[in-house]
């Protein structure tokens, strides 16, 4: 007898998250993908917009403080908030 | 996923402090040299002061201290096992980094005359400055490594370091965590600056990234020094560093102390004598939290509003800059609430305390062409400019080291080997997640090693972690950013395995807190006054043994030896110590 092996994601809220209307990833820019220590953030090439991708964040804030047009905002994750 | 064969002369592995500093000093000591700083994350934000620093720990400078004096102060810090050698060679080194780094455009806090402002923070001498703009300190770096035209690869994972037929290092192994191709980069000498093992213990949140080091420092140069047969020195000499609860930064009671703020207990009163961080003060911080007059906090709510805002400018700006917004969501102002303090989980960092790879005054290890600097590399308490200095050192002889020397030819087998290795995970179908292994391993971490150190515990660990061995065998990575968190597992397994083995070995007490035996209470300096180095033997074991202790060329003054040991504030003293504190807060 043989059991399927079965995975279960577990579902997380990002502590980075990017106000589209300011997030220029569309004109080519990758800063905050760039760095990243972590290397969590990535852009959405269908909407050209930047997003958090893994949930590892180390609430350091590169990301945020070298954003160019300010569309980055760092929260400290929620388990530690 | 393709494989890439490089080329370089000398190869430095971390771009975060000690490891932009040594590129820069290899190729201004030999500007023909190929120089390769190949990184994990992105140099322009890696490595601990990612964010910048808030200030020198341990400023050697001339007029306020001497290097003779730091060396004393070092010796007695760390209870006396210290090669001095390697700390005099830092101190007497120290103010020319501090001057290079200051022509570099890096900010230190002068006063009117325009000398450097220091400050009193450790027990014996003033070492302390402050640096209030030191949010660039990672820009300056960049600027430089780009004017000495240092090649640089970001995003590439080192796992292991390539030996030749004599055991020197040729190499270092390693794969692109966005494309999961194969680098070989072929090199006559490697240096290591790869950071704490920021990631052994599981913080008390349970969050696995909320670490105190940055969490890309996960041990990965531990793992490659000791598989490459370097000895590592003074393992158990644990890095555990009181922070900001659940926040798990530094409270910088370095940065608040010479404004007026202090460590207090539960009741706000004061019960060390000194915020250093020392083992011994680490050991009254951890019975203070348990005691009835816990937990601990930093007490900044006496201070002057003009002074609150010094120290919120400071501190909310650098290091760790979101540290404002954590007190936000918690609803502590610093002009109210004091501050909930808890301690870090366990770690490797020779920045803090002493446990790192071995190094001597030239930051060369025991394996030939294998160089090490930072906060991996064992020289007690250096700190972030100790960092930059023996990365100097680092690079300046590993330069020497490699001119007229050929590569070594390329050994296949160790090649194919770690390829295989590495890329297990990716070619699983089905498996475990790597985030899940580790989360239990760090939990082990902390329910067999966090001291009070037990050694049936710590035996049961190594149990533990044998088993953890088997499941990393069966770890699935779905794309190539978890096979970085997959290998820095690995890493992460042999550094447990390190510190309980590294702990079992010295059957004594020593360094308060960072390595107390509960069934060996006692400092036993008959047996135990030396070095312990633990490395890989010809068999692959892991094996400890005991090295002595250089002959001080600093003598120690008797009356000052015993002065880390004594920093509990005792009852009677604090009546008199409320009062100046008042007076030092008033000139604030």
């Amino acid at each position: 007898m043989s059991y399927t092996p079965h995975e279960i994601l577990h579902r997380s809220t990002a502590p980075v998250t990017i106000d589209e209307s300011k997030c220029i990833a569309d004109k080519g820019c990758t800063v905050c993908v760039d760095v990243c220590p972590l290397d969590l953030l990535a852009i959405d090439v269908s909407k050209g917009k930047a997003y958090m991708q893994f949930d590892e964040c180390w609430y350091c804030m590169p990301c945020e403080q070298d954003c160019p047009t300010g569309a980055v905002k760092v929260d400290i994750p929620y388990l530690l908030r | 996923m393709n494989t890439h064969v490089l080329e370089y002369d000398v190869v430095v592995v971390g771009g975060g402090t000690a490891g932009p500093m040594a590129a820069v000093k290899a190729k201004e000591r030999d500007p023909s040299l190929k120089v390769l700083l190949l990184e994990k994350a992105n140099v322009k934000r890696s490595g601990a002061i990612s964010m910048g620093m808030d200030g020198l720990n341990n400023a050697v400078i001339p007029g306020h201290a001497t290097p003779e004096q730091y060396t004393r102060e070092i010796t007695i810090a760390n209870d006396g096992i210290v090669d001095q050698s390697a700390v005099y060679a830092y101190a007497k080194h120290s103010f020319k980094t501090i001057e290079e780094l200051d022509r570099w455009g890096v900010k230190f806090e002068k006063d009117g005359n325009g000398d450097y402002a220091v400050k009193k923070v450790h027990h014996m001498g003033s070492y302390v400055l402050p640096m209030p703009e030191g949010h660039d300190i990672k820009k300056m770096l960049y600027r430089q490594l780009k004017r000495a035209r240092i090649a640089i690869t970001n995003r590439i994972v080192a796992t292991r370091l390539l030996t030749d037929a004599h055991g020197n290092v040729s190499g270092v192994l390693g794969f692109d965590c966005r494309t999961a191709d194969f680098y070989v980069v072929r090199a006559k000498a490697v240096i290591l600056s790869c950071g704490a093992a920021g990631r052994l213990g599981l913080p008390a949140s349970g969050y696995l990234m909320g670490t105190y080091e940055n969490p890309t420092n996960a041990g990965d140069g531990y793992a490659m020094a000791y598989h490459a047969g370097a000895a590592l020195a003074n393992l158990e000499c644990f890095q555990i560093n009181p922070l900001i609860k659940d926040y798990n930064g530094p409270a910088c009671a370095y940065v608040t102390g010479p404004l007026g703020g202090y460590t207090a207990n539960g009741k706000g009163e004061r019960f060390i004598e000194c915020d250093y961080w020392s083992g011994q003060m680490m050991w009254e911080f951890y019975q203070e939290l348990l005691s009835g007059n816990g937990p601990v906090f930093l007490k900044l709510d006496h201070l002057a509003e003009e002074t609150i805002q010094t120290i919120e400018q400071i501190l909310h700006t650098n290091e760790r800059p979101s540290r404002g917004r954590f007190h936000t969501g918690r609803r502590t102002d610093y002009r109210h609430q004091m501050v909930e303090m808890h301690i870090s989980e366990i770690g490797f960092c020779s920045g803090h305390s002493a446990s790192g790879v071995y190094v001597n005054e030239r930051a060369e290890t025991t394996v030939g062409g294998l160089y090490a600097a930072g906060d991996m590399a064992a020289v007690p308490h250096n700190y972030m400019l100790g960092a930059f200095t023996y990365g100097w050192f680092a690079g300046q002889n590993a330069a020497a080291f490699v001119a007229g020397r050929e590569h070594a030819p390329l050994d296949h087998q160790q090649i194919d080997a770690e390829r295989a290795r590495v890329f297990a995970p990716l070619e699983r179908e089905h498996g475990l997640a790597p985030a899940q292994v580790e989360y239990k391993l760090r939990r082990m971490v902390n329910d067999y090693l966090q001291p009070p150190k037990v050694t049936r515990k710590m035996e049961i660990g190594l149990q533990r972690f044998e088993e953890i061995a088997t499941d990393i065998a069966s770890i699935k990575a779905a794309h190539p950013h978890e096979l970085m968190r997959a290998a820095e597992v690995r890493a992460i397994r042999d550094c447990a395995e390190m510190a309980a083995r590294a702990s079992l070995f010295r059957t004594e007490s020593r360094w308060g807190l960072y390595h107390h035996r509960v069934d060996y209470p006692l400092r036993d300096d008959a047996h135990w006054f030396c070095h312990t180095h633990l490395r890989k033997d010809a068999r692959g074991l892991m094996v400890s043994e005991k090295r002595a202790v250089e002959p001080y060329i600093v003598p120690l003054d008797e009356r000052d030896i015993g002065s880390y040991r004594n920093l509990r504030i005792h009852a009677d003293e604090k009546s008199q110590r409320t009062h100046t504190c008042a007076l030092a807060d008033a000139s604030a």
